[in-house]
């Protein structure tokens, strides 16, 4: 019976029901481990669209060292990553690709907006080439300003994230 | 890969170009061998104003001098002789490359204006120098870039370095440069389909 | 190889996704926007078999319009962005504008002024050189390279700090002179500093410039002839790899650099290795350079000569004034025409003058070089779309 109700067509709808009373399941006693471990190892897509990824760059470097607060070091595919920081100014003829990006990347992901840039447009606000704010094309979870922000801003940002991700329910 | 096996590899597919010639020695120290001269009011710097002679009294008629200060000159010449100006200026005087090339868009006069600012690398008392080779193309209101009448030769073949700097004229300004072998976009997005941008009637929103 | 591609009838592909008509042996490959080896930036190659037959770059991600925001915005409202292209060397990069500008007006500079300028343009130099190393060391798969020079570069960071109250984003050159004088016992500190920064950098040819692996990796890769170089239009490190000595410092001195000593550093060899290598010795001699503008700069006086208002304003007037920033000779050609906004502005960075080297030199290449050779060309992709 349970052949005749599953076909090849429908069965990934099967596992995704299976997978949700998975959750259901686990996310009383096990959503707080699995945040846990959600916030201390996020993993930054390897994206620069301007000049912000400097402060990044220096963010990652030894005097500011992200790393210890559970932000590695940008390096890895985009398949096995859940954080977009945006570094500042989105072109319109980036924008496109870094939905791209977002859009290929596996559940849970979050955005950090950084830089005035990434919020408003900030200097550019009147170039004709230049999106006034991502928040257009991608939901944005933390907004970091300055520009550029400093490293300590960019890290008490990645906090926030993390504060954020403690009070989500895991998904 | 192993590195020293990339190493051998591309030693054997591609020998390394023989080196430089030795026509071109690297002279050790900057010399002072133009002295500066004293600029006094009205006396036009020697050294750049015979060499803006030399240029202009060879295509008289076409080319005319636009202003000759301390080293830096400029001269304006008809787009039909900018060719041959880019030529002579290549053979006969040691300017060797083009270092940017930017086109003004002069709406009152209806014409663009496109700059060459060449310099020289070899010689060194023109290493100083930099003259700015300039001519005009007409322009229209409704531009269409590459089919209408916005168009001048391309000083690619005279000045390899300008590739790049035509390109992105081409897109900002819509001259077409005939001649040029990739008139293609360069820094705009691809679906770019307003005006090109650098032109005086493109605002700015909000401005 | 496959004859057809069996999906061409059935499946609609989207566009942009057009299956391309090329050789069997050739394959197109995309390498960035995001790419861990591409900056913001693509380029798109063509391989056969590990070779590269064709390579194409397509900049432009970061074009932001700063010529026409130029147009529109004063003299001095132009300073703040027009220094956004390379933040991390924004003194270079504003230099030739604000000369520019004082050519235009006719404003003299004082004498302080203009050292401290000098030891803010070189000490911005090593900031950038040390991130272009850092980043350097990344693609060639050298963790540790990145480590040092992103370590060492916050020393620079913080004289600049203490000169100009930012970080990176100085603002600190304007018309006349610079915004702020410089703190008190800055010579002292800046001294001590610099002194240290040269000995660590020193380091480098032990871990970096001295390892067999980096010399196999990037020794006889992109190979750039003299005579290329020239015609190519190449500038800065990448010019003076390839034994040409020309540095716009020694040979067309701005400011007071005619009364320090400068020496310019050239190697023959043209190859990646001696491109990576011109930077590391430019920071050496920045620091000759700055003890020395330390040791002769005016112990006191004004830094900034207030500017008058004008009725007469900007004349119809233009200038092209070009500087030795990190990656290169930085031109600016700025057309005034008596209103409060130039008419035009127009950059000639560096990097942009290098970009063109790019395809010539991947040619017959292998992919795996692509990086190094990428990279040694000195390229800062936000620099280059302005
Ligand atoms: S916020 Fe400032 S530093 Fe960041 S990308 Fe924009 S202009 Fe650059």
């Amino acid at each position: 019976m349970l052949k005749e109700l599953v076909t090849p067509q429908n069965a990934n709808v099967f596992v995704g029901k299976l997978g949700d009373i998975l959750y259901k399941a686990i996310d009383k006693p096990l959503g707080m481990a699995i945040d846990w471990g959600r916030m201390w190892s996020l993993w930054p897509v390897h994206i620069e669209t301007a000049c912000c990824s400097v402060e990044f760059g220096a963010a990652s470097g030894p005097r500011y060292d992200v790393e210890r607060f559970g932000i590695i070091e940008a390096f890895g595919s985009l398949r096995q990553c859940d954080l977009v920081v945006v570094q500042g100014t989105i072109t319109r003829k980036m924008a496109p690709r870094l939905r791209l990006v977002y859009d290929q990347m596996p559940d849970p992901k979050y955005v950090i907006a950084m830089g005035a840039c990434a919020i408003t447009g900030g200097l550019y606000f009147d170039s004709y080439n230049v999106l006034p704010g991502i928040d257009g094309i991608l939901p944005v979870d933390v907004y970091v300003p300055g520009c550029p922000p400093r490293p300590e801003t960019l890290i008490q940002g990645c906090m926030l994230l993390q504060e954020k991700i403690k009070r989500m329910k895991a998904r | 890969m192993s590195s020293t096996d990339s190493k051998s590899d591309t030693s054997k597919e591609k020998p390394a170009p023989p080196k430089p010639a030795a026509e071109k020695p690297a002279p050790p120290k900057p010399a002072a061998e133009k002295p500066a001269p004293p600029k006094p009011e009205e006396t036009l710097p020697a050294f750049e104003k015979e060499l803006t002679d030399r240029i202009v009294n060879q295509f008289s008629g076409d080319a005319e001098v636009g202003y000759v200060k301390e080293n830096r000159t400029r001269i304006n010449v008809k787009k039909e002789k900018i060719l041959d100006v880019a030529k002579f200026i290549k053979d006969q005087t040691p300017f060797d490359h083009a270092e940017s090339v930017s086109g003004v868009d002069f709406p009152e006069d209806n014409e663009i204006e496109v700059v060459y600012h060449l310099g020289s690398y070899t010689d060194n008392r023109y290493s100083k120098q930099v003259l700015a080779l300039s001519t005009r193309a007409p322009r229209e209101d409704v531009p269409n870039p590459g089919n209408d009448s916005t168009k001048l030769p391309s000083l690619r073949d005279v000045f390899y370095s300008v590739e790049f700097h035509e390109r992105e004229c081409f897109e900002m300004l819509g001259v077409h440069f005939e001649g040029h072998p990739d008139n293609r976009r360069l820094l705009l997005p691809e679906d770019w389909a307003d005006l090109p941008p650098l032109r005086k009637d493109f605002k700015n929103k909000g401005r | 190889m496959t004859e057809q591609i069996p999906t061409d009838q059935t499946k609609e592909l989207p566009p942009g996704l057009q299956l391309e008509k090329v050789d069997d042996r050739i394959m197109t490959l995309n390498v960035g926007p995001q790419h861990p080896g591409s900056g913001h930036m693509r380029i798109i190659v063509r391989i056969d078999g590990d070779y590269i037959v064709d390579a194409d770059p397509d900049p432009g991600y970061v074009h932001r319009g700063e010529e026409k925001m130029a147009e529109v915005r004063n003299y001095l409202l132009n300073i703040p962005h027009l220094e956004r292209p390379v933040i991390h060397d924004s003194c270079n990069i504003l230099y030739p504008y604000v000369l520019g500008v004082e050519d235009l007006v006719g404003i003299e500079v004082p004498e302080r002024a203009k050292y401290v300028r000098v030891i803010a343009a070189e000490l911005n130099r090593c900031v950038y050189t040390q991130y272009w190393l850092a980043i350097y060391g990344i693609f060639l798969g050298h963790s540790t390279m990145f480590m040092w020079p992103a370590g060492d570069r916050e020393l620079m960071i913080d004289l600049l700090e203490k000169m100009t109250g930012a970080r990176v984003t100085h603002s600190y050159f304007i018309p006349g002179g610079v915004r702020n004088d410089i703190p008190a016992n800055f010579e002292d500190v800046c001294l001590r500093q610099v002194n240290y920064f040269e000995k660590r950098i020193k380091e480098y040819a032990d871990i970096f410039y001295d390892n067999p692996i980096l010399k196999a990796r990037t020794e006889d890769t992109g190979v750039l002839s003299s005579q290329d170089a020239i015609r190519l239009g190449t500038t800065g490190s990448v010019l003076r790899a390839s034994g040409i000595d020309y540095d716009v410092r020694v040979k067309e001195p701005y400011d007071v650099y005619e009364e320090l000593d400068v020496h310019t550093n050239v190697l023959k060899d043209g190859d990646s290795y001696a491109r990576s290598k011109i930077p590391w010795l430019d920071m050496l001699e920045s620091c000759n350079i700055i003890r020395q503008a330390l040791e002769k700069m005016p112990k006191s006086g004004s830094v900034r000569t207030k500017l008058k208002p004008n009725p007469k304003g900007v004349g119809n007037d233009e200038v092209y004034r070009r500087v030795e920033s990190g990656r290169g000779a930085a031109g600016m050609h700025i057309i005034s025409n008596g209103k409060p906004e130039p008419y035009r502005v127009k950059i000639s960075p560096g990097s942009f003058r290098n970009l063109i080297a790019l395809p010539y030199l991947l040619k017959g290449e292998k992919l795996g070089n692509m990086p190094a050779v990428y990279w040694s060309l000195n390229y800062w992709p936000v620099e280059a779309d302005r």
